[in-house]
């Protein structure tokens, strides 16, 4: 009974992975994080590196705000001011793992060093914050869907820069080049996202 | 500055438009667009909280510590968010159940960050005041051109009113109320603004 249990929970934490990956994927069907996709793709390294910022960030402060949501604000009747403190968690969150990685591990901070003030004023972190709060999830499934998320933006992002490099070199019409031709690319990867729909139902 | 109000108000509109000129603010602009209702409702609050932050700040640009500057501005930016979140709560509950989260992501929007920084930081309140609004006026624009698109198009209905032609030979494109129709929009409207804005700065230039 117990195990069965125990298996039910680990798939479903593993289905709110996959889903938060592929079939609602925060960058393609929820549009958030598309400021630092339309700055920073245009290179595959820099956007690995990026993503695996954003991908630590979003399971560490979904945790956090979990945490203080349920255990703090909800007790206290403060769930107005869940905007401020989540913003502020967030970047001394981001601020506290940019000093823990300066000591800890020297390469893997020039690896993301760069990019880690910058996913302050990344959506797709704020937003995966704000989505939990609609979903019934304990802390566990919280965990793996700001894991999820991060991973699915992790992806998407990659994609995107490989395919903007080659188009890069080649000529397009006037006005077209830059965001433009970037947003119908997005515009086509959607689509082929949009075919994950329906695969997993929570 | 010495730029008076006009100015100031074609350049946040037209000429450097937040959303297809200087690319900023996307992720809302994307996402509640498949509704014209949505977007009227998101458009008043980013306007109202551009507008307001710009002032707020330029008040208190020479208090503020430069080192601790975005923590602060990001600080006034919230709380008018917070407003602008209450106040959509209680006036269209309806309307707050979908665009929820993203006027809390108001805060994020890095059109407000960017004039907060690039303009309400340097200049007096009321240019930064009219700044805030020319920029939000801007993003309402792009915002309004495209729900009017994709509702049509996507549901056979303007803010929830049916076309005649819904009935008759209109079939409805899912695909333009689905996330890949933002893009699209999004992607055309962008092309469309920089060839107009290249080709008159080539005729300025010549």
């Amino acid at each position: 009974m117990e195990q069965a249990v125990l298996s039910h929970s680990f798939l479903s934490i593993f289905l709110i992975f996959v889903s938060a990956a592929f079939t609602d994927n925060i960058l393609l069907a929820r549009f958030l994080g598309m400021c630092s996709v339309l700055g920073v793709s245009n290179r595959v390294d820099t956007s690995l590196g990026l993503g695996a910022a954003v991908t630590f960030v979003t399971t560490v402060t979904a945790a956090l705000n979990y945490g203080i949501y349920y255990y703090l604000l909800v007790p206290l009747n403060l769930e107005y001011l869940r905007l401020i403190t989540f913003i502020v968690l967030i970047a001394a969150a981001v601020q506290l793992i940019e000093m823990i990685m300066e000591r800890v591990s020297e390469r893997l901070y020039f690896a993301l060093g760069i990019f880690l003030p910058l996913i302050t004023v990344n959506c797709a972190i704020l937003g995966i914050s704000l989505f939990m709060l609609n979903k019934p999830y304990g802390f566990l499934q919280t965990l793996a869907f700001g894991a999820g998320g991060g991973f699915g933006w992790f992806l998407a992002i990659t994609l995107i820069s490989g395919i903007r490099e080659k188009i890069d070199e080649t000529k397009l019409p006037s006005g077209l080049a830059g965001p433009g031709i970037t947003l119908i690319i997005i515009g086509i990867m959607a689509l082929a996202f949009v075919g994950f729909s329906g695969m997993i139902k929570i | 500055m010495s730029d008076s109000a006009g100015t100031i108000l074609l350049r946040d509109v037209w000429n450097d438009n937040p959303v297809f000129r200087q690319v900023l603010g996307i992720c809302s602009a994307l996402a509640v667009t498949n509704l014209l209702a949505n977007t009227l409702f998101m458009c008043a609050g980013v306007t109202i909280v551009t507008a307001m932050s710009n002032l707020t700040i330029s008040l208190l640009r020479n208090y503020i510590p430069k080192r601790i500057r975005m923590i602060v501005q990001v600080l006034i930016i919230a709380s008018f968010v917070m407003m602008v979140d209450i106040v959509i709560r209680a006036v269209a509950p309806d309307i707050h159940r979908f665009i929820g989260p993203y006027v809390g992501l108001i805060i994020t929007n890095c059109i407000i960050m960017g004039r907060a920084e690039g303009f309400a930081s340097q200049n007096r309140p009321l240019p930064s005041f009219v700044d805030g609004l020319a920029s939000g006026i801007g993003y309402s624009m792009i915002l309004i051109a495209i729900a009017l698109v994709r509702e049509p198009m996507g549901f056979g209905t303007v803010l929830g009113v049916v076309l005649p032609a819904r009935e008759i030979w209109w079939h409805q494109w899912t695909i333009m109320v689905m996330p890949p129709g933002a893009f699209f929009m999004l992607g055309v409207i962008t092309w469309f603004a920089r060839n107009r804005l290249e080709k008159s700065t080539a005729t300025e230039a010549k």
